[in-house]
């Protein structure tokens, strides 16, 4: 028996705006966009990892009552989701590129822990930190 | 309360226009004129605050998370935020649960715990290091929230750190954050081991001081 990971979302202020931040900005690739309705299927992967992708979804109906997306919108915009890992092979020479693009860093990359760090937010507000890891 | 949410409101929709960077951008001021407005009223208290205004005060968070060793007066978180400064307080604490001044302090405990632990820097350089002016006053405050002194922290973090190598770095920090509940001041009134119910000692335009501000008043 065989099982992985295959798809992993986020929840996202604005798909349209998500997906020129993760796609124009950090350089992923759209794996799937589709609509149905109101509901738009968005995910994104990284080019070299085809296994994997990244769901991009708005709260809101159909999935969510007016209430429930009023405190998912409030919980993206604090800060409040779970942290993302983005790992790069040169941290530097990624938040360098990053920083030109615009992209919101909360932490400039730091030595420590035997590699090297920082941390950047989406526009909605998701936290990820990108670690240097060394191939 | 209502009222409250209806300037905060006002204030967005001027800031709405603003949007500041990443750690550094020019800080712009802004005009704010207090014009009612009609408000869908939602239950809790975050949830009826803008997500707009919820992402610009997450700004002022992340700033102090980036630097909590600087002084980080109400002006100054404000303008982070686009927020008028008489509102940031308190929209910082509908936000976050605890006042940005208190939440200040947490940060530098936390960074101070770090430091103690990960590096062999003598416990003074660490008091200045993370913000503080006195040793006296770091003492007191990092007893006050942590109910230890910096010296046993660090003997029992160094013998706790190598069991943990597998967390992410920043996660890990972010667990040993002191959970600072109630004020310093009021920490400091209660004798150890007695509950009793907290009386909010919050000062409403608190500003941070390198020192530690309003906490120095010692009763006693």
């Amino acid at each position: 028996m065989s099982q992985w990971i295959q798809m992993v979302g986020i929840y996202v202020r604005d798909q349209d705006e998500a997906l020129a931040f993760y796609v124009d900005k950090l350089g992923f690739r759209v794996h799937t966009d589709v609509r149905n309705g109101d509901f738009r299927w968005l995910t994104i992967q990284a080019a070299d990892q085809p296994t994997f992708q990244l769901g991009l979804f708005a709260p809101g109906s159909p999935m969510h009552d007016a209430a429930t997306e009023q405190t998912l919108r409030a919980m993206v915009a604090k800060g409040a989701m779970p942290s993302l890992v983005l790992a790069v092979d040169n941290c530097r020479a990624a938040y360098d590129r990053m920083l030109t693009q615009g992209v919101e860093f909360t932490q400039e990359p730091m030595d420590r822990y035997g590699t090297v760090d920082a941390g950047f937010r989406d526009p909605s507000g998701n936290g990820w930190k990108m670690i240097e890891v060394r191939q | 309360m209502q009222r409250r949410s209806t300037l905060n409101h006002t204030c967005s929709r001027r800031a709405e226009a603003l949007h500041s960077g990443a750690l550094t951008g020019p800080v712009q001021a802004v005009q704010i004129s207090v014009i009612g407005e009609p408000e869908d009223s939602m239950g809790t208290e975050t949830a009826s605050q803008d997500p707009e205004l919820l992402r610009r005060l997450l700004r002022a968070k992340d700033r102090m998370d980036a630097a909590s060793q600087e002084a980080w007066p109400i002006r100054r978180l404000a303008s982070v935020s686009h927020v008028c400064e008489a509102h940031f307080a308190r929209s910082f604490k509908d936000a976050f649960g605890v006042p940005p001044h208190r939440y200040l302090l947490t940060r530098r405990i936390e960074r101070a715990v770090t430091l103690l632990r990960d590096s062999d820097l003598p416990i003074t350089e660490i008091a200045f290091q993370t913000g503080w002016q006195s040793l006296g006053t770091f003492g007191r405050v990092f007893r006050d929230i942590t109910d230890e002194k910096p010296s046993t922290i660090r003997a029992r973090a160094r013998a706790a750190a190598r069991e943990l190598g597998s967390v992410p770095a920043c996660i890990l920090s972010a667990a040993h954050r002191p959970n600072l509940t109630i004020s310093v001041l009021e920490k400091r009134r209660r004798p150890a081991g007695r509950i009793k119910e907290p009386q909010p000692t919050e000062v409403q335009n608190e500003s941070v001081d390198p020192d530690g501000g309003y906490i120095r008043a010692r009763s006693g």
